[in-house]
């Protein structure tokens, strides 16, 4: 016997016994202490239940506020240097620039370009000659893009962390999307307040005197802010001044205590040393009047500030209940999101239907197998059992590269492994059909094999091709469960390669070898 | 090659010393089948697209049953304690705030129902999901009913996907094509092509017909259509393509013919196994993979019958073509 034959079955032995290893504790659970392997076959939310949000970060929002955050800058620059009087415009993303000097255009342009990096000028071919228009530079765009992405996703996980669920996944997808999937989480809404939170903290004096107008006609530089609604009651609505006095991204920490009797939960927070200094100076200077917290346009609470507060340290009284006060916390301690978030979608499935869609699965894999096997066995005979030891051989590694290499079963993946015991013995049909016609030729058994192998390849090699070919678009096309279909499917051709076409010659180059074989059973 | 019996009594002639050997199969197809396919082509052609113009027509003017994953919108998917009647879901969910509540019997005991509310969420702080809900505890009261799945998609995510699914499936296609293009003849890409948009057009009408939802799952059932209807398409061209040079005089139609009878029974095996487990997905595989399965059991039923009468003809067309140059 050739020692090829011994080192191919001796290959096939120690994968077969990898697979098992890998597999034992996804079916013996738990696995006993001394086990190799742990970690069982990952589930996908539609067979173990949970919650899959899909959230779109804004970025256009960004990008806007970015342009804003320049235009201030520019303008703010151009005084420092006293070019004169310049008026700074915005229209949509392009900052314009009217220079009442024009002779000072020069020395402008120089100003702005070896300062504002992320600008850009635009050429403005009509316009006067003191006239200069800037946007932002695609590449800035770029990194705005990249960066919002990242930032979001880092402030959600944290969130995501601290509320507390065994295994989320919080990751991008695209350029502007962020997944979350929150396993065995059936009743979402607190989950999707604590993610789509922007969190932006704000503090802001509540207006007051003449200057201050009513809600209907505020005064000019105060803004209506809506109130916190309380059950049964309408929101009230606060006339704040316009200008920010202080914003959350100088709070360091941020926790749950006890409110007075009547009021419920407080949210505690503290300052860093700048925010301390600042907190301090507005307290002080405002004794008596009352101090606005709004959050994401909302105003929480409205304090009278009666001392100045230097300690870096205040509170938040929104008649919250516990769970309120502690997601409140969470998100004032991991910070604002850079763009606000929008949920485009949102999947639950409850426990029942993932377990129904693993006994569904399951027994249709049972079913279409033992189909399958029976009719190789009864229209092959000999080499239908071949392919069947075939069959079952490419299942345990198909499962088991799952467990392997921790891919993600869903329901669809549970039919792409059905449907591979469907497609992995076309390559044995093709091979036994063209072994049968050499055989009808008159030639040996063992060249009919060899021959049989040889001709069939083309079409097998061919036809798997294409249909990895698909598979691999329909992975780049689909998502979640949809994906976890396409790996079953490329995965299952390569699986079915492997034992298929080259295990079975394996068994027929050991039958072949030893002795001449007269017949084969076909 | 050409016997004309199931068996074939060989002498082992190169060794004269053996026994004969007598080989006896369970066959499907016996060889030396003459089936003309070749001279059917053109009643096939006729009923295919026929078959094709009434599906999509159907799809035209009944409409396609597009999930939530395209239309945007909401879905509920509930299993009663009980067996419900249908009407009595939908007389439930006639509200107006919920616009047209589509209801659809999901299970095999009528106890499973797929509640679908098309478009975009209406603005407000309650969802459609939880009006549906709502109105369903008023009507058959708390714990008479379990909540399996509740699905939300926006209306821009749905847009997005029927453009990249398009794009996706017509890839597909074309990749198929350009590899048969490749491995064979430009022309025998080409037929390949045509008979994937073939089964991929007729899949549709037949979900339109059998009102199948029309969603993420189908897409992939599609996909997986055109990238398996190719193997029946490799084998009878990988056939052809042998014969025609060994049979050199014979005309191209003959040859056809000829390696569409000799590869008959593997065609029909090989799509039959597949054909037999995505049976079993369907009738087992429960309501989550319904459409998915029903669109690969009829992709897969429409795959082999187009490798043999849309693919074949097509090279032939081409073929007269080019003599007639």
């Amino acid at each position: 016997m050739s020692r090829s034959v011994l080192t191919r079955a001796a290959l096939y032995v120690t994968l077969a016994v990898a697979a098992v290893v890998f597999l034992v504790p996804t079916f013996a659970r738990p696995a006993p202490g001394f086990w190799p392997w742990h970690q069982p076959i990952r589930l996908g939310l539609d067979l173990q239940g949970g919650t899959h949000l899909l959230y779109s970060v804004d970025i256009d929002q960004a990008v806007d506020n970015t342009i804003d955050r320049q235009m201030q800058d520019v303008d703010r620059m151009l005084r420092e240097e006293q070019v004169g009087a310049v008026s700074v415009e915005r229209e949509g993303r392009t900052i314009h620039l009217r220079l009442a000097n024009k002779d000072k255009r020069a020395q402008v342009e120089e100003l702005v370009k070896g300062r504002f990096q992320g600008l850009v000028a635009v050429p403005q071919p009509d316009a006067e000659v003191g006239d200069l228009a800037y946007t932002l530079d695609q590449r800035e765009v770029q990194r705005l893009h990249d960066n919002v992405q990242e930032q979001a996703l880092k402030i959600i996980r944290n969130r995501i962390d601290q509320f507390g669920v065994s295994e989320p996944t919080v990751q991008a997808q695209g350029t502007d999307e962020i997944v979350v999937q929150l396993p065995g989480i059936q009743d979402p809404q607190r989950a999707k307040e604590l993610i789509g939170r922007t969190a932006l903290l704000e503090f802001k004096l509540v207006a007051r005197g003449p200057e201050a107008g009513t809600v209907d006609h505020p005064g000019p530089n105060v803004v209506v802010v809506p109130g916190k609604s309380e059950k049964g009651r309408r929101a009230e609505r606060v006339l704040v001044e316009r200008r920010t006095l202080m914003t959350g991204d100088v709070l360091t920490d941020a926790s749950v205590g006890q409110g007075a009797a009547t009021e419920g939960m407080v949210v505690n927070f503290v300052l860093d040393g700048r925010g301390a200094k600042e907190f301090g100076e507005i307290t002080s200077n405002n004794v008596g009047r009352q101090l606005a917290i709004i959050l994401d346009g909302v105003v929480e609470s409205a304090p009278v500030i009666e001392d100045p507060i230097t300690g870096g340290r205040g509170l938040i009284r929104g008649r919250f209940d516990f769970a309120e006060a502690q997601d409140l916390a969470n998100v004032l301690r991991n910070g604002a999101l850079p763009a606000p978030l929008k949920l485009i979608e949102e999947r639950t499935v409850g426990p029942t239907l993932g377990q129904d869609s693993i006994r569904k699965g399951v027994l249709s894999f049972v079913v279409g197998a033992v189909l399958v096997v029976l009719f190789m066995v009864v229209y092959y005979r000999g080499g239908g059992a071949i392919a069947d030891a075939a069959l079952l051989l490419n299942v345990l590694f198909l499962v088991g590269a799952f467990a392997a290499f921790g891919f993600t079963l869903s329901l669809p993946g549970i039919a792409g492994i059905v449907l591979t015991i469907g497609m992995a013995v076309d390559a044995n049909v093709l091979i036994l059909e063209r072994i049968r016609e050499e055989l009808r030729l008159g030639k040996t058994a063992r060249a009919a094999i060899e021959a049989g192998y040889e001709r069939a390849w083309y079409a097998i090699r061919d036809s798997n091709v294409t249909t990895f070919c698909s598979g691999l678009i329909l992975f780049q096309f689909g998502s979640g469960p949809v994906r976890g279909f396409a790996v079953t499917l490329c995965l299952g051709i390569l699986t079915s390669l492997a034992t298929g076409v080259f295990g079975t010659r394996v068994v027929y180059d050991f039958l072949t070898a030893r002795r001449r074989l007269a017949t084969v059973s076909v | 090659m050409k016997g004309d019996t199931g068996r074939a009594v060989t002498g082992g002639a190169a060794r004269g010393a053996e026994p004969a050997v007598e080989h006896r199969f369970f066959e499907l197809i016996p060889p030396g089948t003459r089936i003309d396919f070749v001279g059917l082509r053109f009643k096939m052609l006729l009923l295919s697209w026929t078959l094709i113009a009434f599906g999509l027509g159907w799809a035209y003017v009944r409409g396609i049953n597009w999930g939530i994953d395209f239309a945007g919108g909401t879905m509920v998917h509930v299993k009663f304690a009980q067996p419900t009647p249908i009407g009595e879901v939908r007389t439930a969910l006639q509200k107006p705030e919920l616009g047209e509540a589509l209801v659809q019997d999901v299970g095999r005991a009528g106890n499973e129902f797929q509640i679908r509310v098309r478009g975009a969420e209406k603005g407000g702080s309650g969802s459609v999901s939880d009006a549906i809900k709502t109105e369903l505890r008023e009507k058959f009261g708390e714990g008479s009913y379990d909540v399996l799945r509740v699905e939300t998609v926006g209306p821009k995510v749905g847009k997005d996907l029927g453009r990249s699914a398009t794009l996706a499936v017509l890839a597909a296609t074309l990749v198929m094509g350009l590899y048969i293009a490749l491995r064979f003849e430009v022309r025998f890409g080409i037929g390949a092509a045509i008979a994937l948009l073939h089964d991929v057009l007729m899949t549709i009408g037949a979900l339109a017909i059998a009102h199948m939802e029309f969603d993420l799952t189908t897409v992939a059932a599609l996909l997986t259509v055109v990238g398996y209807s190719v193997h029946d398409t490799v084998i009878v061209s990988d056939r052809i393509r042998e014969n025609m040079k060994k049979m050199r005089r014979d005309s191209l139609a003959t040859v056809m013919n000829i390696s569409i009878n000799e590869t008959l029974s593997r065609t029909l095996i090989t799509s039959g196994t597949a054909i037999l487990v995505t049976a079993a997905l369907f009738v087992l595989g429960g309501p989550v993979i319904h459409s998915f399965a029903f669109a690969l059991l009829v992709g897969f039923i429409v795959g082999t019958y187009s490798s043999i009468y849309v693919a074949s003809p097509v090279v032939l067309y081409l073929e007269g073509r080019q003599a007639r140059r």
